[in-house]
């Protein structure tokens, strides 16, 4: 009984891949290395960017945030908005949003002894601010805050810049509502630690009340920023939000707003990372044509035959083509499967750097740590872009099928 | 009835500095269940004509009909359809396609011709049988010798149950015993199947076979005998 069924085409190209064994193993091992080296590279880059979205948004400005319209453009104590009971229930109400969370932000100079440093100053309600930025598992040192302390608690930065530690006070001189002078004297609770530099160097958080009091705000704030239940729903929530608040007065803004720079920042980065990996692949898609080539040139004579003997030139290009498919399937399916159990791996052991490649890496800015994403996206874009390339590739035995003459076919080999 | 009927045909080549002129009108007609052989020396344009009356390459001029089909102005994917259901072609150097078993190579073209499975299997094996290599069924084509590989190729072109066979030099690349089996079997084909056979060769064994042989030179007839 002969396998020369329905799937004569398959059959054909499967067993034509492994004519030239050498040659095959050669084109798919290359493919299978640009996968696996891009997806391992794409893992890491966009690893790194949700870590910095993550850190930013997630952990600092939150993913939404509604302010008094025009505090984004000039971020002064006076564009506040008063705190309404109508508001919060308005922005709680839309699916998806999980806690409405006050915050009141302004600069302060932090003094202690002879040290000064300029500061942010972050009011928050302590319990609804660990929801949202899970500030309180940053506390390395001392008591979290309650909301009706009158204490701070300190960036570790920040303290060893200021060389105080728990129970040192702390001098906050800055500018409050309207230009009234914000002076206070506050013992310090806790200190933090931040991943951060930025962040762990100029930060000193104040419950909410006190931090009114100290910029004579009274019920105002600066800003609620809102905690949502999946990162991609920000679009949806935000036109929520928008349809149900008054936009005359208040700003809704998601995170790519609220950070252009490091959107900006991210695109640009990942555009280079993109025209390194398709480098790659036209490397590779140099070594795969060659092999396409001579899978062409030798069997120009078997074309003519089958040609002759009444096969038609489509059914011999769909084999040519099958057989193409072939082997970019392989390839891509050996280099994900490769890549895959590392990336899962690395996605929950991140690499951290100690010592001197840490505090270099810090110096950027970031956070010295590799990530690795697991997006579903970094895997089958490489699908798509090496059968991009093959379709292309193939165009050439293709037209080369397309233009054959039997007898010229025949003669010439 | 004619199944093979050439009018006028010529054939020139321009691609060299010198135009050759291949055939030089050439009138030909052949009958069903005929075989024949097409002799001359070297570079008279057997195979030329050989493969205008295949309808592998165009005449300059003239005409050709075959089965009462003009195929000389006959669309590329028409032309292609209808060698697939009117001729089996023979080729010198075998031509069986390396990937495919013994059978499966005997089954490809009826697969071409979208023949039911069974008929495919039944058809194939009796052909192998008859060529006495069924016991080849599911070796392929590097693990046969030259002669078994031609007479694979003959059941290949007998299976699509073609109007004729056209072989070109089929025993060129075969030694004397192979000759001798293929020259019976093919015989016995035209004899039991009625198949229509027209060879282009000179050897004097295919020769003595033919029951009418064309002699050509310089692309002309200049001798047609029956026996």
């Amino acid at each position: 009984m002969t396998k020369l069924t329905k799937n004569m085409y398959f059959t054909l190209a499967w067993r034509n891949i492994w004519r030239n064994k050498r040659r095959s193993y050669i084109t798919i091992a290359s493919v299978t290395f640009a996968v696996m080296l891009a997806c391992t590279m794409r893992s890491v880059q966009l690893g790194s960017y949700e870590r910095m979205i993550e850190t930013a948004a997630r952990f600092f400005t939150g993913y939404i945030q509604i302010h008094k319209n025009g505090y984004w453009e000039d971020k002064t104590i006076d564009n506040s908005f008063s705190y309404t009971e109508d508001l919060i229930e308005k922005v709680a109400s839309v699916e998806g949003v999980l806690e409405v969370v006050p915050r009141i932000e302004s600069f302060a100079l932090a003094s202690y002894d002879q040290k000064t440093k300029g500061t942010m100053v972050l009011g928050i309600d302590p319990e609804k601010e660990h929801k949202l930025t899970e500030v309180k598992d940053k506390l390395v040192e001392g008591e979290y805050l309650e909301a009706d302390d009158q204490s701070i608690m300190i960036a570790k930065g920040l303290a060893d810049y200021l060389r105080v530690g728990i129970g040192d006070s702390v001098v906050l001189i800055g500018q409050g509502y309207h230009g009234t002078n914000a002076v206070g004297i506050y013992p310090v609770s806790g200190i933090m630690k931040f991943p951060v530099p930025e962040q762990n160097n100029s930060t000193i958080y104040l419950p909410l009340k006190e931090a009114q009091w100290l910029y004579a705000t009274g019920d105002q704030l600066s800003s609620l920023s809102l905690v949502i239940d999946k990162a991609n729903h920000v679009d949806r929530i935000v036109a929520g939000i928008s349809k149900d608040v008054d936009l005359e007065a208040y700003e809704v803004m998601g995170w790519k707003e609220l950070m252009p720079e490091l959107v900006q920042g991210i695109e640009i980065d990942n555009l280079s990372s993109k025209v390194m990996i398709w480098i790659l692949y036209i490397v590779i898609g140099f070594g795969m044509f060659g092999t396409f080539l001579m899978m062409t040139a030798e069997r120009m004579y078997e074309f003519g035959v089958l040609l002759s003997i009444g096969m038609k030139r489509i059914k011999m290009q769909f084999v040519i083509f099958l057989e193409m498919a072939l082997m970019a399937t392989i390839g891509v399916i050996a280099g994900v499967m490769i890549s895959l159990p590392f990336i899962i791996y690395y996605h929950f052991h991140p690499i951290y750097f100690g010592g001197e490649m840490q505090a270099a890496i810090e110096d950027f800015g970031v956070e010295a740590a590799y990530y690795f994403s697991m997006q579903p996206s970094l895997f089958y874009n490489q699908a798509w872009a090496i059968f991009l390339m093959a379709g292309i590739l193939s165009l050439y035995p293709l037209i080369v099928i397309h233009r054959l003459k039997p007898v010229k076919a025949m003669r010439e080999n | 009835m004619s199944i093979i009927k050439a009018l006028n045909i010529t054939k020139t080549y321009n691609s060299t500095a010198v135009p050759v002129h291949a055939l030089n009108g050439i009138d030909l007609e052949i009958e069903k269940g005929e075989f024949t052989a097409i002799v001359g020396p070297s570079g008279c344009g057997k195979t030329t004509l050989l493969n205008i009356l295949g309808g592998l390459d165009h005449p300059t001029s003239g005409e050709v009909s075959l089965a009462g089909t003009n195929i000389t102005t006959m669309q590329d994917g028409k032309l292609i359809d209808f060698r697939l259901r009117n001729i089996g072609f023979v080729f010198q150097a075998y031509n069986l396609i390396p990937v495919l078993t013994t059978q499966e190579n005997v089954e490809f073209i009826m697969l071409l011709q979208k023949r039911p499975k069974k008929e495919r299997d039944e058809r194939a094996l009796e052909l192998l049988t008859q060529m006495g290599i069924a016991d080849k069924a599911s070796q392929r084509p590097s693990q046969l010798s030259g002669g078994q590989q031609q007479r694979v190729a003959v059941a290949r072109a007998l299976a699509s149950k073609p109007q004729f066979i056209l072989a070109d030099e089929p025993t060129a690349n075969l030694d004397s015993h192979s000759t001798s089996a293929l020259l019976d079997i093919m015989a016995k084909m035209n004899k039991e199947e009625g198949a229509t056979f027209v060879f282009s060769t000179h050897d004097q064994r295919v020769i003595d076979k033919a029951r009418r042989i064309i002699t050509l030179e310089d692309g002309q007839i200049i001798s047609d005998e029956t026996r």
